[in-house]
């Protein structure tokens, strides 16, 4: 070749020149060794727990709630599978992007997106931003996924409550968990997002019903797409429950305060047992369960008929001459008087220069103690209240029950007020007076109770002084094992007075029904006796006006308590319609209709109940095995 | 053409080894790639595109080899020509992919030339210091630099960071092989010292953004993981998760989960290290090391200059781009897109590398023209 070999002595050079290049190699081989000895030896496990983070996402599992029945079976509240959208805040790469998205996307407001996404807790959990999703919504937010990193839909199961506005007040509603109940040690191990109980059974009884969460680690891709399923920790569903009451009764008693402001309590004086607890204006729990605007729930909050009281266990009213019932007890007990004591009612009693008023005009003339009962006089339980004085009453009111809490498994339960000397230095920073007294001894003044505690007040009655705590939930299914767990009825305690006094005033009282004041109460079904009470929401002594001149809202509250039948009661009620007038005329109907549904279902039940046979599953009450 | 002697006419020991390696190297590149992208479902996944670039790239590779490089080396001037006018063609008329425009379509295909660009400069430095006798800094830096310098540029424009570093590379690798006086290397020196802020203030100001996102990501790959540091990071995981034995073929859950980018092309070594952890590792830098120091035998048994000085710019380039493309997957340089030799997919790329082995084994060969 004419060029090669031209320049040798270069070629030469360059050869030897070659020993940097194998040097440098070396080197340079050398170092990148070294370099991935740190990444792959000496800093791997580093590397491997961020490679391990990467792919995997942590999904809550939310259990199922336990199934809510009534007493025959029937079911209240169970799940339906609906969407819930959830964001993976690890996954979201421009937080306000997604928020502005979401909240076109669903119509959200975005405010509402950002408070979800940025409240406290572990950024590993997704975040729930919206439950009930449509399926168009849910449709719409799985075909921009692409789009909006993080963004999940789950099939979630929901609660629901078949019957609507039946029961609500007993049956409450579901809501997510607040931050304030997070803090607590009840809800330890429950997360932003979880779902329990807010009212009600549901809230009563969450920590059975709820479950425990499971989780599921998913393997994502980088634009975090599910691949697959990698951990499961199965949920646990939570226990089912089994009510007493009966839900046929139920829904006639709220039809018989229709758009009235009242409540219904229907127990079985020989167990507690709670077949009937209406309580309206009522709502909807289906959509309180739902996750309400701030502009919805203050609507709620703020009606004037106040649906979310539960006035069965929540109102607090006078007793008026329901009241009677526990003063005749105690009057015979002290024997302040006998059942043959005469007092003589000229239709008002002066005391302190004061005329306190018989509900009738011109008096009883000379009443006996069932008389006074029959005929609610007044007069003659001024006399009565008088001779026992207030501390006398207050401890007979207490031993009825009333003051205390019933113990019914509900939140919030109210006590009402027995009014004593103390309880009035207490409250009002006075002392009592006198004519206080003459009030309280008809139910009047101070006295409060609410409808639950006179159901249980004419149910101890009743059953003859044997007080049972009512009774709502008569047995837990472990959902799990199907294991049935009865809750057997609680005796409170019995009332002590001698034996007799309480014969004497259910003859009374079913002299009420027969051909006193609650007449109307009279059914050709069934014996039923009881006692009216018409509760003044003004100050006493007033001159009396037509009921119809007066305004609704200044009208007196219409009290009856009743048990049925006479000769072995079954059934022990307390209706209550809030300015509803005389208890006699609008009231007792009501307990009349009440009872005879419960007699007709009883007579037409299958005998699986009244023979305390298995329904679904186990016993289904006390009722059959006396 | 006669040749001298009869060792020349077959393979030898040294060709079988050299091959060997080669072929070593492209297979585990196939297997990686066929890790990462078998569950495309397209009719003709990535694996299968580079076997077809590898059998055209052997194509390449035994033409390169059998022929006469003195033969090759006198197309070197037309050759960069046309090299120069693609690179221009390419700037208007070219396929953009990411902000870059590289690529001229050729029916389903798409051709690189910055790729080419790399084998016909060393074939023209080479030829250019081989002609004749090249003396004091004029001819020996200046003149070859003018000839390097408008393919950089275009190269630069396109913009390729990568190649244009590699063009750099070979051009420093061949002036350091052909040698410098001491006074020649003190006069480079200055220069660049008074230059070096002009030259920062030109070649900053024309790096895009994206280029000097990734180069102020290499200062500190954390402070951004979703953004621009996103590819260091990930890259730098999956190599970190192999640890010492790796998670097995198919187990890289940063590739296979897509976490990383590009784990078929540019990142195929972070795809490799996480399933085969630090002992495939090992054997990978072995492998390379050891093809590379096969090529420094062949540059010391070079005959004539040209044969020298093709090798060692082969070489040099080879093993420019096998240190930048790893120590850039493991956060010890900023990400530039230099591909991993033999193993990244690209037919560009594979066929040009396989082409410049041949070239470089033809220099340990006596000649014997088929061609």
């Amino acid at each position: 070749m004419a060029t090669a070999g031209l320049h040798d002595s270069e070629l030469g050079e360059l050869q030897r020149r070659l020993i940097i290049l194998r040097v440098g190699l070396l080197l340079v081989m050398a170092l990148l060794g070294l370099q991935l000895w740190n990444l792959q030896i000496r800093e791997g496990p580093y590397y491997r727990d961020l490679s391990e983070n990467n792919r995997t996402r942590s999904v809550i599992m939310e259990p199922a709630r336990g199934l809510i029945y009534d007493r025959n079976g029937v079911l209240l509240a169970n799940n339906v599978p609906s969407f819930t959208l959830y964001v993976s805040l690890e996954d979201v790469k421009d937080r306000d992007r997604l928020i502005d998205q979401l909240s076109t996307l669903l119509g959200l407001d975005a405010e509402l997106v950002r408070k979800k996404l940025t409240a406290r807790g572990s950024k590993q959990l997704p975040r729930k931003v919206k439950d009930r999703l449509t399926l168009r919504e849910a449709t719409l937010v799985e075909s921009h996924r692409l789009d909006m990193p993080g963004v999940m839909v789950q099939v979630e199961s929901q609660r629901n409550y078949p019957g609507g506005m039946t029961a609500s007040h007993l049956l409450g509603y579901v809501g997510e968990v607040s931050p304030e109940q997070l803090e607590k040690p009840e809800f330890a191990d429950l997360h932003q997002g979880s779902i329990v109980g807010q009212y009600g059974v549901e809230k009563f009884f969450d920590q059975l019903v709820r479950g425990q969460a499971g989780q599921k680690s998913i393997e994502v891709d980088a634009v975090g797409h599910e691949k697959r399923t990698v951990v499961v920790e199965q949920p646990h569903a939570g226990d089912n429950l089994y009510l007493t009451i009966d839900t046929r009764l139920q829904k006639v008693a709220e039809n018989l305060l229709g758009e009235e402001t009242g409540a219904i309590v229907a127990l079985d004086p020989r167990t507690g047992d709670v077949l009937a607890m209406a309580s309206r204006p009522g709502f909807d729990p289906n959509i309180l369960s739902r996750e309400l605007t701030p502009k919805q729930w203050a609507e709620i909050v703020q009606d004037e008929g106040r649906p979310l009281n539960n006035r069965a266990s929540q109102g607090q009213y006078p007793p008026g001459s329901v009241f009677k019932v526990m003063m005749a007890a105690a009057a015979l007990e002290t024997k302040t008087v006998t059942p043959s004591t005469s007092i003589y009612c000229n239709g008002g009693y002066q005391f302190g220069g004061r005329l306190y008023r018989d509900w009738k005009v011109g008096g009883h003339g000379s009443v006996d103690l069932r008389h006074a009962l029959v005929q609610s006089c007044d007069v003659y339980f001024y006399t009565v209240g008088q001779r026992m004085g207030i501390e006398t009453m207050a401890s007979f009111a207490h031993q009825f029950g009333l003051g205390e809490e019933t113990g019914i498994e509900l939140p919030s339960e109210r006590v009402g007020i027995v009014p004593s000397e103390a309880w009035k230095r207490k409250a009002k920073n006075q002392e009592w007076f006198p004519g206080e007294t003459i009030s309280a001894s008809i139910g009047q003044g101070y006295v409060n109770v609410t409808p639950l505690q006179m159901a249980s007040l004419i149910g101890t009655v009743a059953n003859d002084g044997v007080m049972f705590r009512p009774r709502l939930v008569q047995a837990v299914m472990d959902r799990e094992t199907g294991e049935l767990q009865q809750r057997p009825a609680v005796p409170k305690r019995t009332l002590k007075l001698r034996p007799g006094i309480l014969s004497l005033i259910r003859e009374a009282l079913s002299g009420v029904v027969k051909e006193g004041t609650g007449t109307k109460a009279q059914s050709e079904l069934v014996t039923i006796a009881g006692k009216t009470g018409t509760a003044q929401t003004r100050s006493l002594g007033k001159e009396k006006k037509a009921e119809k001149d007066i305004p609704k809202k200044f009208r007196d509250h219409a009290w009856f308590v009743a048990f049925a039948p006479v000769e072995a009661p079954t059934i022990a009620v307390a209706v209550l319609g809030e300015h509803m007038g005389h208890g006699g005329s609008a009231s007792a109907p009501l307990a009349k209709e009440l009872i005879e549904t419960y007699v007709k279902l009883n007579l037409s039940v299958p005998s699986a109940v009244k023979n305390g046979e298995a329904v679904r599953g186990g016993d289904a009450g006390g009722q059959g095995t006396r | 053409m006669i040749e001298r002697g009869s060792r020349s006419r077959g393979f030898d020991n040294f060709d079988v080894r050299f091959i060997g390696l080669i072929f070593a190297i492209l297979g585990i590149g196939v297997l990686s790639i066929y890790s990462v992208t078998h569950d495309q479902g397209v009719a003709f996944p990535f694996y299968a595109k580079q076997i077809v670039w590898i059998l055209l790239g052997t194509v390449a590779f035994l033409v390169m080899w059998l022929s006469d490089y003195h033969r090759i080396a006198r197309l070197a001037y037309p050759a960069y020509a046309i090299i120069l006018i693609l690179l221009i063609v390419v700037l208007f008329e070219g396929r953009s992919s990411r902000g870059a425009q590289r690529w001229i379509p050729m029916g389903p295909f798409a051709f690189q030339p910055s790729e080419f660009a790399k084998l016909v400069l060393i074939l023209t430095l080479a030829h250019y210091y081989s002609q004749a006798p090249r003396v004091g800094w004029l001819q020996r830096v200046v003149l070859p630099g003018l000839l390097v310098l408008p393919g950089l540029l275009l190269i630069l424009k396109q913009p390729d960071l990568g190649s244009g570093l590699s063009f750099l590379a070979i051009y420093a690798a061949m002036l350091l092989m052909v040698g410098m006086r001491s006074k020649a290397v003190g006069v480079i020196l200055l220069f660049s010292l008074m230059l070096f802020p002009f030259a920062w203030e030109i070649t900053w100001g024309a790096l895009h953004d994206y280029q000097r996102q990734r180069i102020m990501t290499f200062v500190d790959p954390l402070y951004d993981t979703g953004g621009t540091g996103y590819h260091a990071l990930q890259s730098r995981i999956a190599i970190g998760a192999g640890e010492l034995t790796g998670k097995g073929l198919y187990g890289g859950t940063q590739s296979q989960l897509k976490f990383l980018p590009e784990g078929h092309t540019d990142f195929v070594f972070s795809v490799f290290a996480e399933e085969w952890g630090f002992l495939g590792v090992l054997a990978l830098l072995l492998l390379f090391v050891g093809l590379i120091w096969l090529s420094l035998e062949v540059v010391s048994r070079a005959k004539d200059q040209l044969g020298a000085l093709l090798a060692v710019g082969i070489l040099c380039m080879l093993c420019f781009c096998v240190v930048i493309n790893i120590g850039m997957t493991a956060g010890m340089f900023p990400i530039v897109g230099i591909p991993l030799p033999l193993m990244s997919y690209g037919g560009s790329a594979t066929i040009m590398t396989m082409a410049s082995l041949g070239l470089l084994l033809n220099v340990k060969r006596r000649r014997l023209s088929f061609f």
